[in-house]
């Protein structure tokens, strides 16, 4: 059976496609160095449309408003400028009420786009273009540790890492925000209250990696401006012991937290990237396994929900559950020590 | 049944779930079709596949080993039709239910009317309505194109308009659509379903139709003020929904293909297998199927000549799971479970499984926790469904569940056969039947396929049907009465076709069972006390022939609506029980 699978790996490849979701301008070049900040492309985006009923103002045909309007498709306009004026002693002026670009002109009517935004697509991770995708975007390639989560804010940033969690269950507080930690990228376990998530925004620290949060807390964690990355789940979870042990191990390094929003069709995950200097470029980690005695895996459902272990034997057939559930099983050895049966969907492949 | 009338073709039919997909196979045994064999495998939608073919072709492979006969070929294509050395199968079906739930805007004029129409309409299928343009809207045109740009719906539904009836205000609400179709990126348009007055097709083609991916028109759904005609506007939306994932999922399209097109939403294809069993079967009281699968919850049901299909995402056991929250609370699901949970593992519960809508529970713990959410999931969407029911149809009171013989059930969370007891009352507890039933339980959901296979194959479905391939749990009776806990309500005789007599005095508030093996019948005489009414009037007394199932014949007195005790120790202590008596742990 095949197996999903979740990176946790010292070091690898990694190759990431970054996409406007709009037609824009590609700002890199082929075998460009960039840094996770950098902007690799930009597109302007209206927020808001302004409809001008022109036929239905001057009280006159489609036909005849058209062919009044003085602008045409693609002209800005600033506010105050007159769109069309109608006929008669004391004619009817239409202006453009703010700011903006004709996006269409027929039927009468007249449809701008206003509050014009620009939207910035970082890199989100070092490395260097392999390819440019023209008008939309690049792909990305680096070296480096990588540790994925389940759950990200949606934001991006670098920063050295600092590990304040002492243990894989550790609590983030209050009180251990300290100003010490501004500017870095904080490896805290889990956390359970808003003012926490606030007083981190306040320092500013650059980013949290967390092994769990309060479900009650994500909209807080959403309105953050720093990326938030979790590695675990919701509630009170450790940390699990592989990406615990590589991150930690790797505290004091600049690390890049992108909490990029999970997305199980697109396969978009939050992932914290450690670059490291190498001399050939390692292999990519593997996207699909089938379970097989021998892979490393990570409990997703209780009992020993997040824990590390290893397939010993993929049991034949199907094997009862203490839950009286039946299902294909694989004979799994814990990092405890314990060797317990779990069912293969329950699993998930850690490398 | 003729032989003649089966000429041999066998069928594959693939089911592509949201967690599993499921490749069964039919082929004719002494004359008739039967249920052969079924394999599965994880649906491949997701990352890093992206290709629910390769899940098709793993559900296939491992259904060869099961029926030790080739279906694919060397490059994993399938053998069709049936060759002479045995391998390969003559006929393909696919119903699928994988994919995002598809974002949908409807349009119509009058809030309770069109606009009732084009909701009833697009929760047909695996949608979210996420904006309603209506004549009673009060934003301006822009606020409209505003937000339809920020929702990037996948599909619009518009209705509107009686036949030869309004034109002027449906082209008003077509204007936003139109235009913001045009400002939105050519991979980013939407859909377009048009189901509203006939008359208007040339202008709507004019302001839609070069903007849409693709417009579709359907008779309209309001031909009338006084009459709704849904089903052939549900018809044209289930082939849309196959071209809408067609865009979003690789592998449908090769799916559909091997299919000769025959690839249907699952959800419609139990739809349309439930309308033909009440054609085929069809009494008094309606027939009922309830699926609860990790993409929806599916309810449909046939009342003579009418019936009702409800596709409900938001009360699907996987992605949608924290959005439960929005219809109900943490302690309404916890009053289902027959262990003292805290509301605070629950919450954890609902978005932890929402991370991993495959995964399945391994303890008691789990399961209790799994089972009571399924329980108000499912709740919940026959309450919705309910609403929707036609009128006039049987029923012992206004506000209950009505009459339906016999009910169906499948999907991940009911088609575990190993304890049929937890089935039954997870169904008794959530559906709450009346009167007397027979409940079902598609333990390999083949409902579904049977209404794909047969628009290939009528013959099929009605055999496969007949032959033993669905789990009957049981007869249910199900009487409604007010009374006392403990109280007796009901006294009930079983007379067995071998002359032997079993009998019950069933007490309100108390579950009972009387043994009667599947493939057995016998006569079962109700005498109702206190006013109770099984479906013969209140407090009167009847025989009625009953047919046997896993569990024989289950009395269920513990009222309607069911009202759990609100002291929580007695109510868990009463859960357990109950579960007991249907044979559960």
């Amino acid at each position: 059976m095949q197996a999903p699978v979740n990176h946790i790996v010292g070091l690898t490849s990694i190759v990431r496609e970054r996409l406007l979701p709009v037609s824009g301008t590609v700002l890199v070049r082929l075998n460009q160095k960039v840094s996770p900040m950098d902007v690799v492309a930009e597109t302007h985006w209206a927020r808001e449309h302004v409809l001008l009923d022109v036929a239905r103002t001057l009280r006159i045909s489609s036909n005849a408003a058209d062919r009044l309007v003085k602008c045409k498709v693609d002209e800005k306009l600033a506010a105050g400028v007159e769109i069309a004026v109608g006929k008669g002693l004391f004619p009817r002026s239409i202006r453009a009420p703010r700011e903006g670009r004709v996006v269409a002109v027929g039927g009468g009517q007249v449809l701008m786009e206003v509050g014009e935004t620009k939207m910035e697509l970082r890199a989100g991770i070092p490395g260097t273009i392999i390819e440019v995708i023209a008008n939309r975007g690049a792909v990305i390639q680096t070296a480096g540790a990588l540790i994925q989560g389940v759950w990200g804010n949606g934001r991006i940033d670098s920063g050295l890492l600092v590990n304040i969690a002492e243990k894989a269950d550790g609590l983030l507080t209050l009180g251990k925000l300290d100003i010490s930690l501004r500017g870095s990228i904080i490896l805290a376990g889990m956390v359970k209250d808003a003012e926490t998530l606030e007083a981190a925004a306040d320092l500013p620290v650059r980013g949290l990696i967390l092994s769990s949060i309060f479900p009650s807390l994500l909209p807080k964690a959403r309105e953050m401006r720093y990326p938030i990355m979790v590695t675990d789940g919701f509630g009170s979870l450790p940390m699990n012991s592989a990406a615990f042990k590589l991150l930690s191990t790797n505290a004091k390094r600049d690390v890049t937290v992108n909490a990029e929003m999970f997305d199980r069709y697109s396969g978009a995950r939050p992932e914290t990237i450690i670059p490291l200097p190498i001399s050939a470029s390692p292999p990519a980690p593997r996207e699909v396994e089938t379970f097989a005695p021998g892979l490393q895996i990570r409990m997703r459902r209780p009992p020993f929900m997040g824990m590390i272990g290893s397939i010993v034997a993929v049991k034949p057939g199907l094997s009862s559950l203490p839950s009286g559930l039946r299902a294909p099983a694989a004979e799994v050895k814990l990092e405890n020590g314990e060797t317990v049966i779990a069912p293969l969907v329950n699993l998930e492949v850690v490398g | 049944m003729p032989s003649s009338l089966v000429d041999g073709n066998s069928l594959l039919a693939i089911d592509v779930g949201a967690a599993n997909t499921r490749a069964v196979f039919f082929d004719v045994i002494e004359g008739e079709y039967r249920f052969v064999a079924s394999g599965s495998a994880p649906t491949t939608a997701e990352a890093p596949f992206k290709d629910v073919a390769e899940g098709a072709r793993d559900a296939i492979t491992n259904l060869q080993k099961v029926l030790g006969k080739t279906l694919l070929d060397a490059s994993r294509g399938l053998i069709t039709p049936s060759q002479s050395n045995g391998s390969g199968v003559d006929a393909l079906v696919v119903t699928l239910s994988a994919g995002a739930v598809v974002k949908t805007v409807i349009v119509g004029l009058l809030k309770d009317v069109s606009l009732e129409s084009a909701r009833r309409l697009t929760e047909s299928t695996y949608t979210r309505i996420v904006d309603t343009i209506g004549l009673n809207d009060q934003r301006k045109p822009n606020q409209q194109i505003d937000s339809i740009l920020r929702l990037r719906p996948d599909l619009v539904v518009i209705t509107g308009g009686t036949d030869g009836g309004a034109s002027l205000s449906i082209q008003k609400l077509l204007e936003p659509i139109g235009l913001a179709s045009f400002l939105l990126p050519e991979e980013k348009r939407p859909a377009v379903l048009f189901a509203g007055n006939e008359k208007m097709e040339a202008e709507v083609k004019t302001l839609v139709g070069e903007l849409a991916t693709s417009l579709h028109f359907s008779p309209n759904v309001r031909p009338s003020l006084e009459t709704e005609d849904i089903d052939p506007a549900e018809r044209e939306l289930a082939r849309m929904m196959i071209n809408i994932r067609k865009r979003q999922i690789k592998g449908v399209d090769l799916l559909d293909l091997w299919s000769g097109g025959h690839m249907l939403p699952t959800g419609y294809a139990t739809g349309r297998m439930v309308r033909f069993l009440a054609k085929v079967y069809g009494s008094k009281k309606g027939i009922l199927s309830v699926d609860l699968g990790v993409s929806a919850a599916v309810i449909s049901a046939g009342f003579n000549g009418k019936s009702t299909l409800k596709v409900l995402p938001q009360f699907g056991l996987g992605e949608n799971l924290p959005g439960l929250l929005n219809y109900t609370s943490l302690e309404e699901i916890l009053r289902w479970s027959s262990l003292d949970i805290s509301t605070g593992v629950l919450r954890d519960y609902l978005y932890q499984k929402s991370l991993y809508p495959s995964t399945i529970a391994a303890t008691r713990e789990d399961l209790a926790l799994a089972q009571a959410v399924a329980r108000q999931a499912l709740y919940l969407a026959m309450q919705s469904a309910r609403r929707d029911f036609p009128q006039n149809i049987a029923s012992l009171k206004p506000n209950l569940t009505p009459l339906f013989e016999p009910i169906l059930a499948g999907g991940g969370a009911l088609s575990d056969a190993s304890r049929p007891g937890h089935g039954l009352l997870l169904l008794l507890d959530s559906i709450q039947p009346v009167g007397v039933t027979t409940i079902i339980i598609d333990q390999n959901n083949l409902l579904p396929l049977l209404g794909a296979a047969a628009s290939q194959n009528n013959i099929l479905p009605v055999q496969v049907l007949e032959s033993g391939a669905f789990l009957s749990v049981g007869t249910v009776v199900s009487p409604v009465v007010s009374a006392s806990y403990g109280v007796p309500i009901l006294k009930a005789k079983l007379s067995y076709e071998n002359g032997a007599e079993a009998r019950v005095d069933l007490k309100y508030g108390t579950l009972e069972t009387l043994p009667l093996a599947n493939g057995e019948t016998g006569q079962l005489s109700i005498q109702g006390l206190r006013g109770a009414d099984v479906g013969f009037g209140p407090g009167r007394s009847g025989t009625i022939p009953v047919s046997g199932g896993a569990l024989g014949v289950v009395f269920d007195g513990r009222g309607r609506p069911l009202e759990l005790p609100s002291d929580a120790v007695r109510r868990r202590e009463l859960i357990k029980k109950w579960n007991w008596t249907l044979g559960g742990e």
